[in-house]
């Protein structure tokens, strides 16, 4: 391995000079990063500024920011159905609710999980793993484990009938699907924001607890007066990041409702995909994306202005 | 003459501590009684790994019913199969039941035929005997507990499973390797050498960050269009490879390592290679390391991407493989619960052995 290596460096390096070999260790991972991330992000903008249905750039007219303007065409952008696009407005607001409501739950519970975790209790191992399990599992594995437990005749029905209930349609109802699109999601991906938190509680000098307890601390006083605020800059990494990645929702929901029933479970990047893939419409899909990508910008910026505001304290 | 000390003098310090398994359980830092919190911590530790770990233990034993056990409402919690019998004079195995007679007695026999709501059975030890005749509530199914590997066997028959496996093992290893390869030159070019443009690099990796695939979907759809990639593994194994974060994580680590070792490694004559190669990668092994679990997990559970590249069957990873074989009309659980079980046990074994790695490096990166 080394022998073949050596054999392509070792000239590249007589003819350049060492200090310059850095261009050579840099270009694959240069190249494919140019090739495959950078130069799609460039391109995307074209496409979002042109319209037809042909992939190849050739082939496609130019017609400014009619796409981003058809987007944005509504009455009122509180009800989609008075816009252009009336599932891409669907679309953002079911990302919109699902963000808030996805984020506030792991945020509530990975807070709790991390709390009773930073406990010397007996099997903290265990419970950690038991938490965190659920991360590993792919968003398809995740969402038929789910699909099975709260189909019809499944464990879910089962339990509420036998407490007298009836059955209920829990994919086939909108809001039900709302619902469990949600808790599937926290439920997939609490444990990863759980171990940040618990690092990050871990991280409070443990003096300090004492130093309260000899000014006469309470457990909730020392919560409130020591660990909020030191968890603070963990607390915006996680919200920020965990918003972030709600806000790409996507591949879980495409297995469990498929978007459905009707638009219940569409969100935004389900919309960009079957817009692209299936509707061919690459401009409108594109533009769609450019305004993702505006909003994920402001809260990377929005994060990393938190990041350094809090080094800088 | 000393005096004997009594064992009570070297036990009196301990008596206080409580022995024995459960005391040991209940053992707590700083004290040796149970607080209320500490009865609420654990309540909750309990049922939140009921609510995290139940879906998942469901899927499983689920995976071992039959067909029939399958649609039975409301579910057993074990899977149960139906018992059968050779008899002779009939090809196939009969099923047994236990039917209540006429006469208010139990039998155990064996169904030759249903119609309707009517049964014949016959007696499995006197096949020759005039069958019974009962209306289907008089019997009960006789059933026994099998976690039978029957599903699996079908499935794996049904489903090009292994082609699947095959497709993602290799876009899974292949992928790995490269990034760890790859990442970590660009990471030591940027860490170890002073240049042009060096940081004006390194901000557009980090500006990249934050984008996911999902935002790129349609360029990078046509950049593979146009590379010859689609329905080819390339396509999935490299586009992924030049990972910022892997970058980002393994420049951080190489700022580490001390740049005098690489001095005295030039004074000897050393070439560059060599110095990345035998110095810096294996100091470097620790952040190698997460790295390489977390590309394992990203490729092994990559959807989005393969799902956009890949349209020719033979040609999917697992995850893809399994999305199309449960979007079929008739959803077949029977095949797709231990489908779905095998997809997610190579993740599980990793995380079994390597737990500690993956949650501290988690942890200590943020990045997943």
């Amino acid at each position: 391995m080394l022998g073949v290596f050596d054999y392509v460096f070792e000239p590249l390096e007589k003819r350049f000079g060492f200090q310059r070999m850095a261009y050579i260790f840099l270009l694959p991972n240069m190249l494919i990063f140019g090739i495959f991330i950078l130069l799609p992000m460039l391109l995307n903008f074209y496409y979002g500024f042109t319209a037809g249905d042909s992939i190849l750039l050739g082939n496609r007219r130019f017609i400014g920011t009619d796409n981003i303007a058809k987007l944005l065409d509504c009455v009122s952008i509180f009800d989609p159905s008075t816009c252009n696009q009336d599932r891409f407005w669907r679309g953002v607001g079911n990302t919109g609710l699902f963000v808030v409501t996805e984020v506030a739950l792991i945020v509530v519970f990975g807070l709790i999980t991390a709390l009773a975790l930073n406990r010397k209790l007996f099997g903290r191992g265990f419970f950690r793993s038991m938490f965190f399990y659920p991360v590993l599992l792919s968003p398809v594995v995740v969402a038929l484990i789910w699909k099975w437990l709260l189909q019809q005749d499944g464990l879910l029905n089962a339990v509420i009938v036998s407490a007298g209930g009836t059955r209920v349609p829990f994919l086939l109802d909108g809001g039900w699907a709302q619902f469990w699109v949600i808790v599937s999601g926290a439920w997939a991906q609490m444990g990863f924001f759980t171990l940040i938190l618990l690092a990050g509680l871990q991280s409070i000098p443990p003096d300090l607890y004492e130093a309260g307890q000899i000014d006469g601390t309470n457990p909730l006083t020392s919560f409130r007066f020591i660990t909020l605020p030191l968890l603070m800059p963990t607390m915006f990494v996680v919200l920020v990041l965990s918003i972030i990645r709600a806000v790409q929702i996507f591949d879980h929901v495409y297995v469990l409702t498929n978007g459905g029933p009707g638009s219940a479970t569409l969100y935004i990047v389900q919309y960009i995909y079957t817009t692209a893939f299936q509707n061919r419409n690459y401009g409108l899909a594109a533009a769609a994306s450019l305004l993702l990508a505006l909003v994920l910008m402001i809260l990377t910026v929005f994060q990393l202005r938190l990041g350094r505001r809090v080094d800088a304290a | 003459m000393a005096q004997p000390v009594s064992s009570e003098t070297y036990s009196r310090p301990y008596a206080e501590q409580p022995r024995g398994v459960l005391a040991f359980l209940t053992r707590l830092q700083g004290g040796t009684r149970f607080t209320t919190t500490d009865v609420f911590t654990y309540l909750y530790l309990i049922v939140g790994t009921f609510v995290m770990f139940a879906p998942v233990l469901w899927l499983v034993l689920s995976s071992f019913k039959s067909e029939r056990g399958l649609v039975e409402f409301p579910p057993t919690l074990l899977p149960y199969w139906q018992q059968t019998v050779e008899v002779e004079g009939y090809d196939q195995p009969l099923e047994l039941y236990d039917v209540t007679l006429e006469d208010g007695t139990v039998k155990r026999l064996a169904q030759v035929a249903r119609v309707g709501i009517m049964a014949r059975l016959i007696d499995p030890a006197n096949p020759e005997a005039e069958p019974v005749q009962v209306n289907i509530n008089q019997r009960q199914a006789v059933r026994y507990v099998n976690f039978s590997l029957q599903n699996y066997q079908e499935a794996i028959q049904k489903f090009p499973f292994l082609t699947y496996l095959g497709n993602s093992v290799v876009v899974t290893v292949a992928a790995t390797v490269v990034t760890l390869l790859i990442n970590s030159m660009a990471a030591f070019g940027l860490s170890k050498y002073q240049f042009r443009g060096r940081d004006t690099i390194f901000l557009i990796i980090l500006s990249t960050l934050m984008v996911p695939v999902s935002v790129i979907l349609i360029p990078a759809f046509l950049v593979i269009n146009e590379v010859g990639w689609v329905n080819n593994l390339m396509g999935v194994i490299i586009p992924g490879a030049a990972t910022p974060t892997g970058v980002f994580l393994l420049r951080q680590y190489m700022l580490t390592i001390p740049d005098e070792l690489l001095e005295s490694a030039r004074i000897d004559g050393a070439t560059e290679w060599r110095i990345y190669w035998q110095i810096v990668l294996p100091l470097a092994a620790p952040a190698l390391a997460v790295l390489a679990i977390f590309s394992v997990m990203w490729r092994w559970n990559d959807f989005l991407w393969p799902l956009i590249v890949l349209s020719r069957t033979e040609l999917f990873t697992l995850q893809v493989g399994l999305n199309a074989f449960q979007g079929d009309l008739n959803v077949q659980w029977h095949y797709i619960l231990p489908m779905t079980v095998l997809t997610l046990l190579p993740i599980t074994v990793v995380f079994a052995f390597l737990q500690r790695y993956i949650t501290t490096g988690i942890a200590t990166t943020g990045l997943k």
